[in-house]
């Protein structure tokens, strides 16, 4: 129940450095990756013959109440045919660049996942052919709400929040495909 | 060529000699590229806005839809209308509070989510719920698939003109309904289950009520059965569209119905067994086009499998009579109001429970089981405090409607109706 995943070894033997810490956490294997090498095992994970994670559970990101502990990115795969899961993770300094390689040429599931991920906690996900925000509209200023330091009602007093929306343009909340021309159509 | 007329060849062969039913050949509806001239229409470029105010759109979901004639360009959806930061509130609540959260996320299966959270809060403790308290929770997984099939199959018949069999899925839902209120005290808003338990045990007789409904309710499913599957009008429809196959539904991360009905057999009951679902003798369908029509057949048989289930469970629930519902853990579980009100230390219990709250140790869960409409997900990280520091849902049917754009390509526009009815989406899970 409580033991690691063989994949760890492979990954170990394959990436070497880029492999950091590895632990069971309720039972599922949980490996931490360095940023950079993300895109490279995702797609290790995915090819290889003996590993055969074929499919992109959930892709999330969490962020803790004590400031000092990095945000981590989080892919849950699973490979269908053994059914066998592993949990990723990528720790990121809240003061530094947050970006992540996407996987969206990997696994199409992972367009909208990477969009609310974005969305949510302002991590980019370099390389994503369409990141717009997904749940939140476009133009929406008060940040990303699931990072710790958005309060719970927002950042903005609810007079300002009304404001605000009485006095936006309705498509200004649209964001579409930057290859849609809504004025072709006029 | 206008496609209409090859549709019409349907009409009959789908019934052969024997009477057994017939697929229709998949090229019925041949998939039409871009710069397709169609009679009626010819291959003017439109943009189309269906929603977010739309019977069709099954809630709040708005759609933009770029057309050449009558053939679908591009699906550009919408999401969002309905988000109320559940994942963002759960962290100011306790895990018990997130309960109610959860009811209303799939809110056309409200006990199931309640399951999902109890497992996941109960993973993260480490704790076994009791044999009872494992049967009534696959009971009420197992309701819940049923009345969420039922609203799919009665909507989806609407979209494409078919009322009746609407009014037969709704007043066998209300059964349930019935059911689900005398248990729960509430319809919709069910919050049935506690971390190690649940909220309560079932009312004296509700058994028989169940008993009565598994009786009946294949009655209705046979004549669903006679409407839909054989009809012509309906094979039309939803043969051969919104067809995705199999390599390609996992690389969309599809689940439930929609990944069965592309041929992947994957369901969490069976290879993830939760609740002692291994123990339960059922059938996992699967389909082979990935098609509309497919989906309907998967979900037809899910909901027969159901009934198979509930029968097993209700002689479970029998042989456990009397048996212990809750975990025995003064720290997780309410005393008895009586207790409370007359012993010292259980009303301490009560006290600490209401105020702080159940603490797991700090660590991390992920729970997916079987729900209606795919795998929902609860990913809990927890601190050590009562409030978990991220409460994760991964929504099945907003990682199913993702796929919508490339179920939809080169499908005319009514079929986009039926394709978006066929992914069967609730908006309150996908927006949260």
């Amino acid at each position: 129940m409580s033991a690691l995943s063989p994949s760890v070894a492979g990954l170990r033997a394959a990436f070497g450095d880029a492999i950091g810490r590895a632990l069971v956490a309720c039972g599922d294997t949980v490996v931490v990756l360095d940023r950079a090498r993300v895109h490279d095992v995702l797609r290790w994970l995915r090819d290889e013959p003996g590993q055969g994670f074929d499919y992109l559970v959930d892709i999330t990101a969490v962020e803790y109440r004590d400031p000092e502990r990095p945000l981590e990115v989080v892919w849950n795969l699973r490979a269908l045919a053994r059914r066998a899961d592993l949990r990723l993770k990528v720790e990121l300094d809240p003061a530094g660049p947050l970006e992540v390689p996407t996987c969206t040429d990997l696994w199409k599931g992972a367009d909208w996942l990477e969009r609310e991920v974005w969305d949510m906690f302002g991590i980019r996900f370099a390389g994503h052919p369409d990141l717009r925000r997904i749940l939140m509209w476009e133009t929406y200023a008060e940040g990303h709400p699931l990072r710790k330091d958005f309060p719970l009602r927002g950042h903005f007093s609810r007079a300002e929040q009304v404001r605000q929306a009485l006095g936006t343009s309705m498509e200004g909340h649209y964001a579409l495909p930057s290859d849609l021309d809504v004025e072709e159509y006029a | 060529m206008s496609t209409r007329t090859v549709e019409l060849e349907l009409a009959t062969p789908s019934v052969d000699a024997l009477g057994r039913p017939v697929r229709a050949p998949l090229r019925a509806r041949p998939r039409i590229g871009h710069g397709h001239y169609d009679e009626d229409f010819g291959a003017e470029q439109m943009l189309v806005n269906i929603g977010p105010q739309h019977p069709a759109t099954h809630g709040v979901l708005r759609l933009l839809v770029e057309l050449e004639g009558e053939v679908v360009r591009r699906v550009v959806p919408h999401i969002g209308y309905l988000h109320s930061g559940f994942e963002k509130l759960g962290e100011y609540r306790h895990y018990n509070q997130l309960i109610p959260l959860t009811d209303r996320t799939d809110y056309l299966a409200p006990m199931s989510n309640n399951v999902c959270l109890a497992l996941a809060a109960e993973k993260l403790l480490g704790i076994e719920v009791t044999e009872r308290c494992a049967v009534l929770r696959v009971i009420a997984c197992e309701m819940s698939r049923i009345i969420s099939h039922l609203v799919w199959l009665g909507t989806t018949g609407i979209d494409l003109g078919a009322f009746t069999p609407f009014l037969w899925a709704f007043q066998e839902r209300e059964r349930i309904y019935d059911l689900q209120e005398a248990w729960t005290g509430a319809r919709l808003t069910t919050s049935v289950t506690r971390v190690g338990g649940m909220m309560a045990d079932v009312p004296e007789g509700w058994e028989r009520g169940l008993r009565d409904f598994c009786r009946g309710f294949p009655r209705t499913l046979d004549e669903i059965d006679r409407m839909f599957t054989r009809n012509a009008i309906w094979c039309g429809r939803t043969q051969g569209v919104g067809a995705i196959p199999a390599a390609e539904a996992v690389n969309y991360s599809l689940s439930g119905p929609m990944l069965r009905a592309s041929g992947v057999a994957y369901d969490v009951r069976r290879d993830r067994p939760y609740l002692g679902y291994e123990t339960y003798d059922f059938d996992i369908p699967v389909g082979e086009h990935g098609d509309i029509y497919d989906r309907y057949l998967v979900r037809l048989e899910e909901m027969r499998q159901s009934t198979r289930i509930l029968e097993q469970a209700l002689d479970r629930l029998e042989r456990l009579r009397g048996a212990p519902l809750n975990v025995s853990d003064p720290r997780l579980i309410l005393p008895p109001k009586s207790r409370a009100m007359s012993d010292m230390e259980a009303m301490i219990f009560h006290f600490k429970q209401v105020m702080e709250g159940v603490k797991p140790p700090a660590g991390e869960a992920y729970v997916g089981i079987e729900n209606p409409k795919g795998e929902l997900g609860y990913y809990l990280v927890s601190d050590g405090t009562a409030k978990p520091v991220r409460w994760r849902i991964r929504p099945p049917s907003f990682i199913n409607l993702a796929a919508l754009p490339r179920l939809c390509e080169g499908a005319l526009l009514s079929d986009v109706i039926a394709i978006n009815a066929s992914v069967d989406i609730v908006m309150g899970e996908i927006d949260r």
